[in-house]
């Protein structure tokens, strides 16, 4: 697992990370959300032991950063922004460099490449050299490496960034596979959607300091209020008549019917439900206003703005 | 570990052509040059009688075919962490379990491997042709000569070069540093050259061991200061003079508040710092005045006629670091002499990690030596002179000699120390403030009182002693 306390990074008079405190636990997908400089990848960094923190800790399978540097990083599989390829190797002889750098044996190795090339489907082109890859097949490459040691804590740092949708899609499928009950992943990402799909946690980092940590709908709860639900009913809406259960706010009416804030969904919507079939109202569909990290994030960004 | 870093690169840089093309030109192309240039000096000189430029002309072009194809290693290890860096390859390496100290000897072994390797061929190519072209091979200690001096030229190169590659933020940059490679690398080649030239094997012999413990010393601190966290941290290179004030002030001044307290706490501490350093530099003196001592007295007869001659203070300022000239009975011109010998070893030194520094220390040492022997073969006893020649200014100037020898020396030892959350900037900024409180705390007024003895007591003593 990964547990950061207060981690913080001071790089002259300016703090590049202030303060950050995280969990993340195995089988969890956490998505550290934030602008260009906001402190994302040496957050990463420090997780990998290649920057020292000047105040806090942080532990990566139970081993300090700064006091296990060793087993930090043979714990860790770390994308790094650039993919960093030796683009002169083979696919091949690339994994298998990083094999030996990560201390496997050959049978291992082997097998490890064997079943990397083939879950990425790069077997083709195994043999090739790198530098004849398309963006995506050298970014799933970049993800083989870091699986190559089958490490238990995996950082992705703009696993897509500048990539083709195409190719970008690939990639995204390729790290929702990794996703298992032993491994605790972060993702440092611009790309909302991505973040929406593959994460089951999202924290928002603004210049160092984390704004907002938490599940999807804790955020969305948070940020955006409670859910908002829009009702279409076949006809005219029993408008006057309808006596609505308490915490359920009428809002301006949507594109398809009239929509309502509700703090309890669970207790008021079968009330409100029951209410309108009581009025004879032919209800065609009742659902919640669909509210995206986008809106997540500048709701977040919005309040910092304003303050 | 080191092998496998050294491997990848060796494998890279033999798929690159324009590593590979050079490397092909320098190997074959130019040994055939030198042969056919050999072969032309000789008709040429043997012409005009002069059989012997011919005779040393050969080793020298056996150096320059040796040394042209290590030029390209500087190439290869300039770029070797920078150009990582940029090209985004360094990052995965940096965060796997790859220790800093196997990376560092990685690349330089990767630096240098395949240049010596081009070298040795085009030495065996020129020799070939040596051969065929019926011209008498160099002696045996002279290949051997040229065949270390260019190992540990090219592991000079590299080890400085992959040096200015962990520290300099772009490849650009580290190009523009190459200078700081290149220049005294161009120095050491004359020299070598005129070595060669002069012919002799003795010098040339230092001249292996110089750049051997200099290989040394800059590998060491290479590894040293090599940090994950300043080859990724810093983007762009800010000479950053107001942080370069700052940092300096900071440990010249200490924790002092007064003149006096920084005087009775700052520059003692320091002194305390480099006590091991002071033990070393009055053994290694001792020693050279006993060497100076020896040598002059077994060379007594060579050495009468030189100061017949009136070489030797021509050859004993020399050894001191100042132009004979300078040299007068007055208070300003012996100040500023031995001003001028303290400034000489510090700007030796800081270029050398002490080394050139402590030879200009054990020359000066090695002179007084040397005089007191003189004194001997001229008939006069060198311990009356010694008691009222030297001795009395000798007394302050000696010891700052040493101190600031010593202070130097300990500059060296810091930067070959590792050195963890310290950049080699600060490590070097700090050492330099600490040479500094030495300097101006205790070597300065040494050297002051000992000029003022010097001019004004010394002479009048010798003169009572002698009437």
């Amino acid at each position: 697992m990964i547990r950061t306390e207060d981690l913080s990074k001071q790089f002259g008079d300016y703090w590049a990370v202030d303060g950050v405190s995280l969990d993340v636990y195995p089988g969890q997908v956490l998505a550290l959300l934030g602008q260009n400089g906001a402190g994302k990848t040496t957050t990463i960094r420090m997780l990998t032991s290649v920057l020292t923190p000047t105040r806090g800790r942080a532990l990566i399978s139970g081993f300090d950063v700064v006091k296990s540097p060793d087993q930090v990083r043979a714990s860790v599989g770390v994308l790094t922004e650039q993919h960093g390829l030796y683009l002169r190797m083979t696919g091949l002889e690339y994994l298998d460099f990083f094999g030996k750098v990560y201390g496997l044996n050959e049978a291992t190795r082997r097998k490890r490449s064997r079943e990397l090339f083939g879950y990425f489907g790069l077997a083709d082109v195994a043999a090739h050299t790198i530098g004849q890859y398309s963006k995506g097949m050298r970014q799933k490459l970049a993800l083989a490496r870091t699986l190559i040691h089958e490490p238990p804590v995996l950082l992705l740092d703009e696993p897509t960034s500048a990539m083709d949708p195409e190719s970008a899609q690939l990639v995204r499928n390729a790290i929702a596979s990794l996703r298992t009950e032993q491994r605790a992943i972060i993702i440092c990402t611009h790309n909302l959607v991505e973040a929406e799909m593959l994460a089951n946690k999202i924290a928002i980092i603004y210049r160092g300091r984390i704004l907002i940590s938490g599940t999807m709908d804790e955020l969305k709860r948070d940020l955006l209020g409670p859910a908002e639900y829009e009702v279409r009913v076949k006809g005219k809406w029993p408008h006057g008549s309808i006596h609505l259960p308490p915490g359920v706010t009428p809002l301006a009416d949507g594109a398809s019917g009239p929509r309502f804030r509700i703090e309890d969904p669970q207790a008021s919507n079968p009330i409100l439900l029951k209410e309108l079939m009581k009025h004879k109202a032919e209800v065609v569909a009742f659902q919640e206003s669909p509210r995206t990290l986008e809106q997540v994030y500048l709701a977040a960004m919005a309040k910092v703005n304003r303050v | 570990m080191v092998w496998l870093v050294a491997w990848r690169e060796l494998r890279d840089q033999l798929r690159d052509w324009r590593i590979i093309f050079p490397m092909f030109v320098l190997t074959l192309v130019l040994p055939f040059l030198a042969d056919l240039g050999a072969q032309a000096a000789i008709n040429f000189t043997l012409k005009y009688g002069t059989p012997l430029i011919a005779e040393r002309l050969v080793p020298f072009l056996l150096m320059v075919v040796g040394y042209f194809p290590i030029t390209v290693s500087l190439v290869i290890a300039l770029e070797s962490f920078v150009g990582e860096k940029e090209r985004g390859t360094i990052e995965p390496l940096l965060v796997s379990p790859l220790k800093d100290w196997q990376l560092f000897t990685g690349k330089l072994i990767a630096g240098t491997a395949a240049p010596l390797v081009t070298s040795y061929l085009g030495i065996t190519v020129y020799m070939i042709g040596l051969y065929f072209q019926r011209i008498p091979f160099p002696d045996f200690n002279r290949m051997l000569q040229t065949l270390i001096l260019t190992t540990v030229q090219a592991l000079l190169m590299v080890s400085g070069a992959i040096l200015i590659s962990t520290q300099a933020t772009s490849v650009r940059a580290a190009n523009l540093m190459a200078s700081f490679i290149v220049i005294p690398m161009a120095l050491l080649i004359q020299g070598e050259s005129i070595m060669l030239f002069w012919g002799n094997d003795q010098v040339l012999w230092l001249a292996v061991a110089g750049v051997a413990v200099l290989t040394a010393l800059l590998a060491r601190v290479g590894i040293a200061h090599f940090q994950r966290e300043s080859l990724l941290g810093r983007e762009i290179d800010v000479l950053n003079l107001r942080w370069i004030g700052r940092t300096f002030w900071r440990a010249f001044k200490g924790e002092a508040t007064s003149m006096l307290g920084w005087f009775k706490v700052e520059v003692f501490r320091t002194l305390r710092k480099q006590f091991p350093s002071i033990i070393l530099t009055i053994v290694i003196g001792l020693i050279a005045i006993v060497v100076g001592y020896i040598w002059v007295s077994s060379n007594s007869p060579k050495i009468m006629d030189q100061f017949n001659a009136g070489d030797l203070s021509t050859t004993l300022s020399f050894g001191m670091g100042v132009p004979a000239a300078s040299i007068g009975i007055s208070f300003p011109a012996i100040w500023g002499h031995n001003l001028q010998a303290i400034v000489v070893i510090l700007l030796l030194g800081l270029f050398s990690f002490g080394v050139l520094g402590a030879l200009v220390y054990l020359l000066n040492m090695g002179v007084i030596g040397a005089v007191l022997a003189l004194i001997r073969a001229l008939g006069a006893s060198p311990l009356k002179v010694g008691i009222y020649g030297i001795l009395p200014h000798g007394f302050f100037e000696i010891p700052a000699l040493v101190l600031a020898s010593a202070a130097i020396l300990y500059i060296g030892v810091v930067l070959v120390t590792p050195r963890s959350q310290r950049t080699l900037s600060e490590v070097l900024i700090e050492a330099i403030a600490d040479w500094t409180k030495i300097g101006l705390g205790l070597v300065l007024p040494l050297l002051t009182i000992a000029a003022i003895i010097e001019t004004w007591v010394t002479p009048v003593l010798l003169i009572s002693a002698f009437k």
